[in-house]
This record gives C-alpha cells, structure tokens and sequence, in this order.
C-alpha cells in the first residue's frame, strides 16, 4: 500500500476508499438503518393519472392489529407544499408544486393518497388494501404538446392551457432571415422520450423526533443533504433551520433523482412528530418508477439552415417539455437554462432562436436526470447536424470540422444568454477519435459490406457541455434561488491527521478517493491521513451537494483552497519558530523551510502539533490549523469530445449490434484515470441505453406502462459493450485544478452518436431520422419501407 | 409460522418465520444480514442474490420457509479469516463497483458462475451476469473484476488492467 499512497498522488489511478465496506457488505444503505421504536409507512397511491377524491375510508385499516395511525392529506394541511427552488423564466403566479399528499385532486398514478403507519412494513402494506377510496375520474393529458391545445384537459386552474413558462432565447428575426434565405434547410421533429434513473437503490426517509428539544433527524437518500435541511424547514415546516439535521447514509446511485425534496421527506418527520416514533419509508422499485422523478420528456421542431459547402447559418428551435403533474425541485431550469442555452453544442452558428414551452401533464414530475437538458441539448444538435450533413451528401466528420468553434475563439460567446466556454479544442478531439477507431477503413468495409447485404452503421457526435455549476449571481439570474458555491473545511489535528469535511458528497463517483487525493498533495501529507466527511449536515459545512458534474471543480476547488489558507498560515507559524520572515519561507514535500537555508525547516506535523497545543502563539495568531472555504466558481467549466460507434443492424430480426464504441473526452485534468474511466463507462451506459433500450410510457389513459424493471429496459451486461476510452487534455482556466467534470460527459455525448450510427446503418432504406429507443421493430419496420 | 434451522455463513440459526418472509427479509431484518441488498419487486435486478446450497438464488422470490436445513452464503460470508474473496479483490482493483448497491449480488453470481465455469470468455461472463442490473458501471470494469478473480482463483499472476 505504501507506494499506492506516497504524494504526487493526483494523477493516479489509486483504488477506492470506498469500496472495502462495500465489496464485503457493510455498506449501510437506507434501508439498513434500524431505530429502537421505529414504524413503517407505506402508501396508497393514486390507481387514476386525475381524478377528484370524493372519499378515503381508512377504518377497516386503522383496525388491523398491527396499524399504529393512518394518515390522509387533509391530515397535514400545516406543513407547506414542497418548494420549486429554480423558478427559471419567471413566473405568472402558475406555480404548482406537491403537497405531501394529494387534498382533494390526484394529479398523476402514483401520487400518494394515504400512508398507513405499522409496527412493521409486512402489516403496513397488508393495511393498504383496507383503504377505501372514492375517485371521480377526471380528463386526462400526458403529451406536453397536446397539453397546451385547445380543449386539452386541465390540470391546475391557475395555468392556463398547462403551460408553466414560455421562455426563448437567442435572436428570432436573425434566425428567421438565415433560414428564409438558406441554400439548405433540413428539419425534422425530434422527441427526447422521457426517462426514468433507476438508482439500483431506491428512494425513501426515514424521520426521528426529540420531543424534548423539538430536533427532528432525517435519513434520506439524497445528493444535497444540506439544500433538504433548508427546504424542508424554512419553505414546508416553517421551523429553524438548526431544527434538523439531515443525513445521507451510503447512497445507492442518484443521477439526479436524489436532488430533490420528495413527499416522503415531509411525512414521516410529520408523522413521527405526531407519533412520536421513528418513521421509515423506503420505496419499492414500482413506487419508484411511479412517483419519484423522471427525465427529459422533449418534443422538439427543429430546423438547421446551411450553405451547400457545408457552413451552419442557422438554428431554430421549438420544444415542449413535459414536467409533470406538478414542479419537481429544480424542473424549470432543467428544461430551460440547462437546455435552451446549450443548443448550438459545438458549432459557431450565427443565428439561433429557441422556445421552450414547459408544460403541466398527468405524469409523475421531470426533473435532471444525468445530464439534466445538455444531453437533450446536444442529441438534438447533432442528430440535425448529421441530418444536414446526409443532405448535403457530406462527410458527418467533414460537417463537423467545418463548424467547430475555432480554438482561438475562446473563452467563447455562443450567443445564448449562457456564460463563456471557459476552454476547447474541439477538432484534436475528433481526429484522435477519428483515428482510433480507424474511420477511413470503416467507411471501405461499410461499402464493401452494404455491396454483400450487410448494414454497418458509424456515428460520430461531438459534444460540449456545462458542468462544474455555477457563478450564484448568474444562476440567480437564471431564476435559482439560492447559492451554487460549495463548501470545504480543512483542519490539522494534533496527530497530524488531515480532516476535510465538506457539503458535496459522493453516491458511487469515488470522491472521498480523489478528494483525499488532491489534499494530499496540495498539503504534501501522506493520502491515507486525509479523512474525507460528508453527508452529514451536523459537521459538515452548509454546501448544496452533487450534481451537475460539480463536486470536483466547484467542491475540490474549495479544498485546494482552505488547503492553501492552512499552508499559508503553517507558513507564519513555522517563521515564528524559525525566527525568519514569513515571506522567506517554502512549503515543499511536507516541510517548510527558510528560503536558502533548507537546514532550518520544520516538518508540517511539526507545525500542526504547534498550532494544535497553542502554547506559544505568536501575537495575534489563534491557536489550531483549521480553515474553511466557501467557493463560488467565477464560471462553470465546459468538458466536450467525439464520440464514435460502430453498429450492425440486421434486416431480418430489426437487431442492433454495438460493435465498437471509442470515446475522446475531455475532461480537463484528470485527478483519478481510474475513477474518471469508470465515469465515463457508466454515463455512456446510460446515454446508450436511451438510443436502444428505454422508455417510460404512459398510455392516454396516464397509466405507466413501464412501471417495473419487467417492462422498463435497462441494460443488463449482455447489452453493452466494451468501451474504448481516451482523451485530450485541455485545462479548465476556471479553477485551480484545471478540472472540468466527468460525471454526466458519457451520457451527454452518447445517445446521439448511437443514433447517428443506427440511421447511417440504415441509409440504405431512405432512412434519415428515427425517434429513440431504436427498438427492433422500428428497425424491422424501418427495413420495409 | 414455521420453524427453521439455515446454517447462514457457516453459524446456524434457529428462527420463526412467517409462511409468507422471504429469504432476503428473513436475512435483513431478522439475522441483520444487510449486505443482501433489494433492488426491485419482479426479480429482475439481481441486488439480492446469495448462494444457497452452492447454488446462486435470487433471494427476494424465495420463501424462507423453504430453506429449513439449508446452507447460505451472503456477501458477508465471502471474505475467509480476514482475507477478501478473489472475487471481491478484483471488484476493487478493477474499479467494478461505483454505489455497490449491486455489488453483492452481483459478486454472489459471479461467485456461483465461475463455479461452474472456472475460465470464461468476457461474452460467457456478460450472460453469466444478465440476471444482475448495475446502474453505474456499464458492466465494464465488472467484466474486467470477474476476469481477475477467475485468473487469481486459477492460480494464475493477476493485476488489475490499466487505465
């Protein structure tokens, strides 16, 4: 181990920390949290996507030996409906967010209708069928298009014809003019079918109250601990916010779905401030899909104008969102900001125009999901760009190079209201993934194949996105209504042993790893004595958490920081010792020491068993190393690259081959290959699955067809391939690292480039656009013309 | 009720169960087994397989009941006197788990698959694991993990691939 641990340690592709309780089972997940005293809730759900409730009866339930309580929502009309904290576009008064139970109209199947509460979740699920509910059906909307015509069923009397925001951006008449007067236009309409994350770990709550000090503890499996401990008491409780701590134990995959602030939450700290005993809910994988949020959900009109040589003159886009029954935490940046001023990807286009229509429907809430808007961004860029480039009869690489932005041109403008590209180079990235997976030849074996009946397909997509989020004044600005800096506190303890606690935490990227990586060097102590804590709002600093691929160039950054601040600081403790000038002093492998006289050094351990004691303070310095940082990113960072695949459809079955799949990312400066190579993996993972595999369906009816792992496609491991990864490098000028992100690059830049290959695969048959997921029988279909 | 006696990690236990508990819950909730992990409800995501009389189960569609005199393996079990498992080495070294909510589902059936197959093809590895889903990974590196552990439990020199 000791050579695994020795600084420079930023760079190498170390081991997890994480992973020994995990490989051995002692993870500690939700569901394994016990409590002396603790209920079970369980749930009855809407069976009707909207109806009116004329009546619940919950006797017959209550009466079952076992049942402790059962609770309806007329029951917590004191608490607040659950906050929308990115109200982005503004706001006409149509803001409607979830109660923790529905009151008097069921909005979507799934929406909780009463909790039943027992000495054990066996009893509390036998009890739901004891309830007994009376609906009125109502109409029903599950299209976010339809949802805004006329006569469309309507879900909340304050939105009319359920539009929730109406926002554009870009230049209209510009756009208008390009395209009107464009040698090519190509257009197509494009849907960015909705999704469901499937965390293998499911969502749930369990709720402890201390009657005595009026404390409540929250278990949750969340991404952003600190942001539900201010939701959930300042907006819904109406309590201070030092009223309760939340905590995330080990958290079972999140990609989005656990930002947010959920029903659950709500009622189970009511319901064991009521009781008096702990509440647990976790939900099964059913529930899940049923009422925990979804992604994407875009129909899209979009029309791309070009010169015949190949020169983009102009974008237009028209998307309805669909949002759900109600607004999910961050849902109208999701489809707005995190979306719309994305669009142009990694082109210079001159004229772009874009409206967004988010839209009320019958369906659980849409909110991020990995990627969250960048990857409906850049699947709807270059799946046009590809489609132009069919047009033309050009080269998709070709087309491509042809409208990269020049490397000279950043930081970069794209015209969106988005801030600055803070760095690329787009066509090294392409080239490398043009010569790896050996793209002159392929096209000769796809001729050479199509010659014989066989249907190879390449893709290729280059992508940019935004990661490391944000500047607050510019997420303000965008209608966020809290901070985007994230936290970290470094101290020194009196053995020499680093802690760093901090408000972003991990749940499966690895980063008490590459955190602990990047203090050790930044403080030159070994790895192993930099202890990472997270997850934890008491002994944490307040940090908004993990999402957007932000944990290491916003909460890393804060750490480098506070890790500089204490260097700075050991530095004057050390010159006192030394009787030299702070100035003249070096901080280097561990030690610090007087400017030409190395002799005269003091080793950091040294110095922070000093600084610990505190018995001989120089005048004006307080004892113990112990600093913190709030950081706000001056700019968010953009990670981009090419992807390519290679796939084989066959006519016969409607089948889809992956064979090869190369990606170039890049990233930025990588701290842990290892750990980013893992990223990668699994975010294309699920970009791919988007193209092959998945769709959650609702029928008119708002049933949810694909409500179990039976009927909802994700991947197994016969599924996918291996992937082929590597990079160009190009520093973030953001932030101290030079880091970009890597959390939610795969899936950003894959589901197009799989499409992109399945339709040139399928070429052949006039094929020039497909809607995801490219399932066998669209192909099949597709094949006959 | 009925009576069971189930040697669980080579301790036996004793224990009323009711006709209807399954073997994940009996594990979870009554032996405080947690490793066993639940992912779905239609056994479809593989979080809770064990080894129950050398053979892997998936442990959320078999009724406790059923498993009166049985030997069962959890992922706790796998580790002998303080030593990882090849198994659960090569998940680590190889980057195979990211959240490891499926981890020890997914290391319980590679454990019964390179049982009956000691020297798999990466293609045989990926149909040995269709019964269990990961979320994080894109399987990857969990090829990569079973392929060291089947190398390592062969006795051959083994390290984790490059990155």
């Amino acid at each position: 181990m000791t050579s695994e641990t020795t600084t420079p340690m930023i760079g190498r592709a170390i081991k997890r920390r994480e992973d020994p309780k995990l490989i051995t089972g002692q993870g500690n997940f939700l569901d394994d949290v016990k409590l002396n005293g603790m209920t079970h809730a369980a749930v009855l759900r809407s069976p009707y996507a909207h109806a009116r409730i004329l009546s619940i009866d919950t006797q017959k339930a209550a009466a079952l030996p076992g049942v402790v309580a059962v609770f309806v929502g007329k029951d917590l009309l004191d608490v607040n409906p659950l906050p929308c904290a990115w109200p982005a576009g503004g706001f006409k008064n149509n803001m409607n967010t979830p109660r923790a139970m529905a009151v008097d109209v069921v909005r979507f199947v799934g929406e909780a209708v009463a909790v039943v509460i027992a000495e054990d979740r066996f009893i509390a699920r036998d009890a739901l069928d004891l309830i007994d509910v009376d609906y009125e059906p109502l109409a029903v909307v599950v299209d976010p298009e339809k949802a805004t015509q006329p006569g469309a069923p309507q879900l909340h009397e304050n939105a009319p014809n359920n539009v929730v925001v109406e926002w554009s951006a870009g230049n209209r008449e510009g756009t208008n003019r390009a395209v009107a007067s464009a040698e090519v236009v190509v257009k197509e309409r494009i849907i960015n079918q909705r999704l469901m994350a499937t965390p293998m770990e499911t969502r749930g709550s369990i709720a402890r109250y201390e009657s005595s000090t009026n404390e409540f503890t929250l278990w949750t499996s969340s991404q952003a601990p600190h942001v539900m401990r201010l939701l959930l008491t300042a907006f819904v409780f109406g309590i201070p916010e030092t009223k309760l701590r939340v905590i995330a134990p080990n958290v079972g995959g999140g990609f989005g779905q656990k930002i947010f602030v959920y029903p659950d939450m709500v009622f189970c700290m009511w319901i064991s401030r009521k009781l008096g005993r702990p509440v647990k809910f976790v939900e099964d994988r059913s529930e899940n899909f049923k009422s925990s949020t979804h992604g994407r959900d875009h129909v899209t009109d979009v029309e791309l104008s070009g010169t015949r040589d190949g020169k983009i003159t102009g974008l237009r886009v028209k998307t309805y969102a669909g949002l759900g029954a109600y607004l999910s935490t961050i849902a109208p940046g999701v489809a707005t900001t995190l979306y719309g001023r994305i669009v142009t990807g990694v082109y210079k286009i001159p004229n772009v125009s874009i409206d967004v229509i988010a839209t009320y429907t019958n369906t659980a809430m849409v909110d991020a999901y990995r990627g969250a808007g960048r990857p409906e961004a850049s699947y709807l860029i270059e799946r046009i760009v590809d489609r132009f480039a069919a047009e033309l009869g050009m080269d998709p690489a070709e087309v491509r190079r042809r409208n990269f932005i020049p490397p000279t041109e950043f930081p970069y403008d794209n015209g969106l209201g988005l801030l600055p590209y803070d760095s690329g180079n787009y066509a090294p990235a392409l080239d490398k993934a043009l010569a790896n997976v050996g793209y002159a030849d392929l096209r000769k074996e796809q001729a050479t194949l199509r010659a014989q009946g066989r249907y190879l397909g390449i893709g290729i997509s280059s992508y940019v996105e935004i990661c490391g989020v944000a500047p607050t004044a510019w997420a303000n600005g965008q209608g966020w209504g809290a901070g985007l800096w994230e936290s970290a506190n470094v101290r020194i303890h009196l053995t020499g042993q680093v802690v760093v606690t901090t408000g972003s935490l991990p749940h499966g990227q690895g980063v008490e790893t590459t955190f602990a990586q990047i203090v050790a060097d930044e403080l030159g102590v070994p790895y192993d004595s930099v202890l990472i804590e997270h997850s934890d709002t008491a002994g944490t600093p307040f940090g908004y958490g993990t999402y957007g691929s932000r944990s290491l160039a916003v909460g890393g950054t804060a750490m480098v920081k506070s890790a500089r601040k204490i260097k700075e600081k050991a530095k004057r403790l050390a010159a006192h010792l030394l009787e030299a000038n702070p100035e003249d002093m070096i901080f280097a492998d561990g030690k610090i020491s007087v400017k030409g006289s190395p002799d005269k050094s003091k080793t950091f351990g040294e110095i922070a068993l000093y600084a610990s004691v505190g018995a001989s303070m120089p005048e004006g310095e307080e004892p113990f190393l112990d600093e913190t940082t709030y950081y706000d990113p001056p700019n968010c960072t953009f990670p981009f690259g090419t992807h390519i695949s290679v796939v084989e459809v066959f006519p016969d079955t409607g089948a889809v081959e992956v064979k090869r799949y190369v990606a170039v990312d890049d990233v930025g400066n990588i701290i842990n290959p290892r750990i980013v190579h893992g990223q990668l993996h699994g975010g294309i993972a699920q970009g791919m699955a988007q193209a092959l595999y998945e769709n959650a369906v609702y029928d008119d009816n708002g049933q949810l067809l694909t409500g179990t792992l039976m009927d909802y496609a994700i991947p197994n491991a016969s599924m996918l391939p291996d992937f082929e990864i590597s990079h160009t490098v190009t520093p973030s000028p953001v932030n101290p690292l030079g880091v970009k992100g890597a959390g939610e690059a795969g899936t950003i830049g894959s589901a197009q480039c799989i499409m992109n290959a399945v339709i040139d695969a399928l070429s052949p048959f006039g094929v020039r656009h497909m809607q995801m997921p490219a399932t066998p029988e669209k192909i099949w279909h597709a094949t006959r013309g | 009720m009925a009576r069971i006696t189930v040697t669980v990690n080579g301790k036996s236990h004793t224990s009323d169960v009711e006709d209807r508990t399954l073997l994940v819950h009996y594990l979870r909730e009554q032996l405080n087994l947690t490793g066993t992990h639940i992912g779905c409800d239609t056994s479809q995501c593989g979080a809770c397989v064990v080894v129950v009389d050398g053979n892997s189960v998936k442990s959320c569609t078999t009724l406790a009941a059923r498993c009166d005199h049985a030997s069962v393996t959890t992922i706790e079990g796998l580790a002998q006197d303080g030593n990882l498992h090849p198994l659960q080495e090569g998940f680590w070294e190889c980057h195979g788990l990211q959240c490891g909510f499926c981890t020890p589902g997914m290391i319980m059936s590679a454990y019964d698959l390179l049982q009956q197959n000691p020297n798999p093809s990466d293609d045989e590895v990926r149909h040995g694991l269709e019964g269990n889903l990961c979320r994080c990974t894109g399987y990857h590196n969990i090829v990569r993990a079973v392929q060291y552990a089947a190398a390592k439990m062969r006795g051959e020199e083994v390290s984790a691939p490059n990155v």
